[in-house]
């Protein structure tokens, strides 16, 4: 594998596959700039940025070297704080920081260095709010004002890719990578049908996307993965196409280039995407990867749910396409067949007299994992709900549907008795846990609470306090 | 004992922070970043899946067979003292027989990596022979489980004056722990040197306790330990004691085994293996007038200690301390009562329990207020010292009344009065979502309580070429510690702050420190280093006068030089000619707090050299459905006297207050039924994001100085902002009882106000 690191070109003849982009950096070139807050891509000490060819220029996105396996950064560039600027010298955010006090400790400076320059050079993500930009940074010791403050001085920084688009085609694979080291195997394949052959061969192969879960089983869970495929360079994969019945997303499409077109689709679904983690693991995390993996508190599903997304499987047999809901089987089971992979997920375009309403509880807005995610779509004409699709993610195993809710609302009149009953269904849909992010009983209230906010919001009422200013 | 030279109180010009450009290009070392040496071994502990229990058997065998691993240490190969606690010798570096809480350090293993130390840590076999932990405050006073006797501190006779009084309500709440979550989880790198000597790069509060602690775990004198630490990567507390747990690890695989040994602990199992600020619960009976003036109180305070002694005893007076805040309470109990569990120990965090005290008394003015149907604030005003009305409840005397006027101008700045009214008109149009508002003042006591640690040394270096070392016992965690005792030195020779060169904290340099803590550190350090370079300066000022033969008062040492007899000569050129004129350019400084005494039997006394004030306004929203808020503004004034550095101090502030803010919101800790910390990583435990800021902060420095001479009558800034943030709380509270605004309750919250607590006050308050 080849990659840039600045303008040099980096050769590795072998390379753990699960090696992480941060221990390479630290403790193989010494580069230590980049540090370790977490080790599982919640606090965005280790953010870097990788550029990757876009046509004729460079996409730029941050990312946490703490959970980036080394051969995903085959055929990028990699910038770390070392890059900004000769030793001893700083680039205008640099010095803006330095003087502002933006830095105490400063620990967690050199991530929030490199959010704030891929914003200043337009890397993915850099029309959002300073604030959401860095809601994958976390900074214990300056709450976070200065930081704010030099973000808004020092918008952009000149950066100049034309060396580096030649330099990076030349290092460009043409075709699938692969790798092995003491015993373990790897491959980058490039096209889906080559994809589709390798997990035919291979079964048990873990497929990485984003690696911002896999890399969790490895940093944390000290799990040692055999046979790796990383899907992320597959351009097929990577496709979002939008038409007016709705859009189709590749599974290695990513949160943030979903971004917009998912909240082209509803407001909501663009408020859900901002606060799906941090912009650092939106710009790893994929569509598919939040889908195949099963968790039931992935934030994509329940609202893709309810949107009455379909899910395509590719495998041996060929494709099978099912509604979205039919995948979870179970708690850690999924209704994917051996060689089979996640493809696409088709999102129809909500109907205009649509009511929808997609919410996400947690303890903290930004970066946070769901409590209860809810999401209703309820299809209503002339004052009667005529289809309802209700889900939830946190209230059950899997990402669910709440059929007696959704039963209590089609064909009934939208008015405030009918949410009520819809309200007081939910509890025959769930029976949740309690465990860390909430007990069942707040699980449940604020469910139905839900639903009574869906229907406050149709009355005109401000229902989140995000909307609200201070009085003084 | 040092006077601060009048002379010297000289306006202090907002530098950066020393390090900030190497902050923000990433050349700032920490100690992982220090390059490693090849036969460098990796450490990892193998801990406890029990909370309480005793070790029937260790099976250790797959641990040593495991890849990379080069040996495993148990508390059977500590040649001296099996201890890493600070006062009382109560902590296990590795345990001996004894389990006190889950994920306790049982056998130490090192390795060729981290990875493969971490992986092999996972395989030892234990058996063990269970007891019922303890995990709650409730079952603790059940069993009398305690770790010192319950203390108590009193003025008048409470119950008598409860009974007089004309109203009387009674209430309680809970509060949660924090983790510190220092960015730089802790880490400590050993270095064997001749004849047994062991270097230690720390990151360490404390770097000569690791020294005194290690000395003692490795039979070694305090003599053969050389500790160091140039910054670390946060600590709030954090790294006080419990640094040494690492770092005695490392001592222990260097000592052994003759290699250096680094222990880099993950996130994770930091989160499980360090203490945390102390969760409390309160209780209170109050008395109280119509107008609102609290006549009488008996407060109870419960903590929640962990497994070990630790700062406990020191933390839980803190909560004492503090639990009269800036009011005047005639007759008073406090109770404080420090419980014993099976969690892990708890330990110092910004504010060492005062905010748990302050935030109890708070409560009291809300629910007195609430009682009362008045505004918070008029009852809060009603009840501050004043003249005639100034002494604590430990018997020290108020004389600064800097609490009134504060309060008064905040009040008006920030249109606390005006905005309580349009809040009160939107909530009563709006059913969904609700605001409040709250303006709470701190009054936060400066010294460490525990006297004799109120002193500090500091060794100054003037170099033949003008430039100048400066070195104290204080650390660098972020704080600005260093800069600001750098520009100390620098105005002492009116030489620019270029001149002057921080090198990092070695008890080989100055010895016997106190940990960098109690807000302490600029103060004390600040005031020795001051003295050294003092001492220098005279020196030099009198070789001048006798080489130039005029009076030492013609020598002035000014931004354009040395002015000796009328002629202007370059700071560097004079440096020189002390040199050859063989006078010693090179200095120790030492500094106690002076005034400071306390009894703590009977806790009276004067155990504070002065008192550093604010206050805060917050005005908040909740929504009623879901339990989501938003603090939307805060508008904070605060005291540090004459500031020795502007923008740090405004930078303690706000991360104070934002840190504050996340222990009362989004930082709750949840442990299970078996004593699991559940919440160890940043996945689960939720500190403050830029979001969560304030929308609107504005910070204002309050215009008075020191009454006390301390170095630059400047006040200590390190933990009293935090405080300011029960502003958040009471503002959320008013918002809660704003659901049902015409009952005169108190919402029952408790602290942190997820939305789960919230949703839980409001249903609690509706009924």
């Amino acid at each position: 594998m080849r990659f840039l690191l600045d303008d040099a070109v980096i050769e590795l003849a072998e390379v753990d596959p699960t090696a992480t982009v941060l221990d390479y950096l630290r403790y193989q070139l010494r580069r230590t700039g980049t540090k370790e807050g977490c080790g599982e891509g919640d606090c965005g000490a280790c953010t870097v940025l990788v550029g990757e060819l876009d046509c004729a220029s460079i996409s730029w996105r941050a990312v946490n070297a703490c959970i980036l396996f080394l051969p995903m950064l085959d055929g990028k560039v990699l910038m770390t704080v070392e890059s900004l600027a000769p030793i001893g010298e700083l680039n205008p955010l640099q010095a803006c920081m330095a003087a502002n006090g933006s830095s105490q400790c400063g620990f967690c400076t050199p991530g929030f260095v490199m959010a704030l320059h891929g914003r200043a050079i337009g890397a993915s993500g850099c029309d959002l709010p300073v604030a959401d930009g860095i809601a994958g940074n976390l900074c214990r010791c300056t709450g976070y004002g200065p930081i704010l403050d030099a973000a808004a001085c020092v918008t952009t920084v000149p950066q100049d890719d034309s060396a580096l688009i030649p330099a990076l085609r030349d290092i460009a694979p043409q075709t699938m990578t692969s790798g092995e080291y003491q015993g373990r195997t790897w491959f980058a394949p490039r096209e889906p049908a080559m994809l589709a052959q390798l997990l035919a061969e291979h079964p048990d192969a873990r497929i990485v996307a984003g690696a911002t879960d896999v890399g969790l089983w490895v940093t944390k869970g000290l799990r040692t993965l055999d046979t790796l495929i990383f899907i992320g360079d597959i351009p097929e994969l990577r496709a979002v196409e939008e038409t007016p019945a709705g859009i189709n997303l590749g599974a290695a499409v990513t949160y943030a280039r979903a971004h917009k077109a998912l909240g082209r689709l509803h407001p909501d679904l663009y408020e859900l995407t901002r606060r799906f983690a941090g912009l650092q693991v939106r710009n790893a995390a994929t569509i598919g990867g939040n889908i195949a993996n099963g968790s039931p508190i992935g934030d994509g599903p329940p609202a893709l749910i309810a949107l009455g997304a379909t899910l395509t499987l590719r495998g041996p047999e060929g494709r099978r396409t099912m509604p979205l809901e039919d995948y979870f089987l179970e708690y850690g089971k999924q209704d994917r067949r051996a060689g089979e992979f996640v493809e696409s997920v088709f999102v129809p375009r909500p109907k205009p007299d649509s009511v929808i309403h997609i919410a996400k509880l947690s303890r903290r807005f930004d970066s946070d994992i769901s409590a209860v995610c809810g999401a209703f779509a309820l299809d209503v004409r002339g004052g009667t709900i005529v289809t309802a699709r209700v889900a939830f993610g946190g209230m059950a195993a899997t990402p669910r549907r709440a059929t007696a809710c959704e039963a209590a609302l089609a064909g009934k009149p939208f008015s405030a008795e009918t949410i009520e009953g819809a309200a007081r269904a939910l509890r025959q849909d769930f029976t949740p846990l309690d465990d860390v992010r909430g007990s069942a009983a707040y699980r449940l209230e604020a469910a139905a609470n839900l639903l009574r906010r869906l229907c406050a919001r149709e009355q005109g009422q401000a229902i989140s306090v995000l909307e609200l200013q201070a009085d003084g | 004992m040092a006077e601060c030279d009048p002379a010297l109180v000289l306006p202090k010009p907002s530098h950066p922070h020393d390090s900030a450009r190497l902050h923000v290009s990433g050349a700032a070392r920490y100690a992982d970043d220090v390059a490693e040496p090849a036969d460098l071994l990796h450490l990892a502990f193998g801990q406890s899946a029990q909370a309480c229990g005793r070790i029937v058997a260790m099976d250790l065998s797959d641990v040593w067979a495991a890849d990379g691993v080069v040996a495993v240490f148990t508390a059977a190969d500590i040649p001296g003292e099996n201890n890493v606690g600070p006062v009382v010798h109560d902590d296990r570096l590795l345990a001996d027989g004894e389990v006190i809480s889950h994920g306790q350090p049982l056998f130490l293993v090192a390795a060729t990596s981290q990875r493969a130390a971490r992986k092999a840590a996972r395989l030892g076999k234990v058996t063990y022979d269970i007891a019922e932990p303890i995990l709650t405050i409730a079952r603790a006073r059940a069993a009398a489980s305690l770790i010192e006797p319950t203390q108590r501190m009193a003025r008048g006779d409470a119950e008598a004056a409860l009974v007089q009084a004309p109203h009387r309500l009674s209430g309680g709440f809970a509060m949660g722990g924090q983790d510190h979550f220092y960015l730089e989880g802790q880490v400590a790198l050993a270095t064997p040197g001749e004849d047994g000597q062991i270097h230690l790069l720390s990151s360490t509060q404390h770097p000569s306790e690791v020294q005194h602690l290690v000395a003692g775990l490795l039979n070694l004198s305090s003599a053969d330990v050389t500790v160091e630490v140039r910054r670390m990567g946060g600590a709030f507390g954090g790294k006080e004691t419990q640094a040494a747990l690492f770092a005695a690890a490392a001592a222990l695989v260097a000592a052994k085994t003759g290699r250096p040994a680094k222990f880099r602990c993950d996130r994770d199992d930091d989160m499980v293996l360090t203490g945390k600020r102390h969760p409390f619960q309160i209780r209170y009976d109050a008395g109280y007038d119509d107008a609102g003036n609290l006549l009488a109180l008996a407060l109870h305070l419960a903590s929640d200690c962990g497994a070990s002694v630790d700062l406990s005893p020191a933390i839980n007076d803190r909560a004492m301390f503090h639990a009269d805040n800036c009011y005047f309470i005639p007759d008073i109990t406090i109770v404080s009562e420090r419980l014993k569990t099976n969690t892990v120990s708890a330990t110092a965090f910004r504010g060492f329990g005062g905010p748990q005290g302050m935030l109890a008394i708070e409560r009291v003015m809300d629910h007195v207020a609430m009682a009362l149907g008045r505004d918070p604030l008029d009852v809060r005003m009603a009840n501050l010292y004043g003249p005639g009305r100034d002494v604590t409840p430990y018997d020290m005397q108020v004389t600064d009344h800097i609490a009134p006027a504060l309060i008064a101008r905040l009040r008006a700045t920030s249109r606390y009065d005006t905005r309580a009214a349009a809040i009160d008109a939107f909530n009563a149009g709006s059913p969904i979502l609700k605001k409040g508002i709250a303006l709470t003042p701190v009054k936060f006591g400066i010294s460490f309580t525990t006297t004799h640690l109120n002193q500090a040394g500091a060794l100054v270096h003037v170099y033949a070429d003008g430039s100048i070392q400066v070195n104290h016992g204080g650390t660098e965690m972020g704080q600005g510690l260093y800069v600001k005792v750098a520009q100390v030195v620098a105005d002492v020779f009116a030489v620019p702050l270029a001149s002057i060169r921080n090198t990092a904290t070695r008890t080989d340099k100055v010895p016997n420190t106190s940990a960098t803590a109690a807000s302490s550190g600029a103060d004390l350090n600040g005031m020795a280093a001051y003295e050294a370079a003092i001492a220098i300066r005279e020196r030099l000022t009198a070789f001048l006068a006798r080489t130039y033969g005029c009076a030492p008062e013609q020598v002035l040492f000014t931004s354009d030089g040395v002015l000796v007899a009328g002629e202007t000569i370059p700071f560097a050129h004079v440096a020189r000619k002390a040199h050859i004129g063989r006078i010693s350019l090179s200095s120790t400084g030492y500094y106690a707090t002076p005034g400071i005494e306390y009894d703590r039997a009977a806790h009276k006394g004067r155990p504070f050299y002065y008192f550093a004030y604010g206050a805060a306004v917050s005005e908040v929203a909740i929504d009623t459905l879901t339990g989501e808020h938003k603090v939307l503004a805060v508008d904070i004034l605060h005291d540090v006297g004459r500031s020795l550095n502007p923008a740090i101090d405004c930078g303690q502030i706000e991360g104070g207050f934002v840190q504050g803010q996340g222990w009362l919101t989004t930082e709750e800790l949840v442990w299970d039924d078996a004593g699991r910390l559940l919440t160890h990583s940043p996945a689960t435990y939720k500190i403050p994001t830029a979001s969560d800021r304030p929308r609107r902060l504005r910070i204002d420095l309050w215009d008075g100085e020191n009454a006390e001479p301390t170095i630059n009558r400047s006040k200590a800034v390190g933990e009293p902002p935090f405080m300011l943030a029960i502003s958040v709380f009471s503002a959320l509270n008013r918002a809660i009882a704003a659901t049902k605004p015409d009952k005169r309750a108190m919402p029952p919250l408790d602290a942190p106000a997820t939305p789960e607590k919230i949703l839980n006050a409001i249903a609690g308050h509706r009924l």
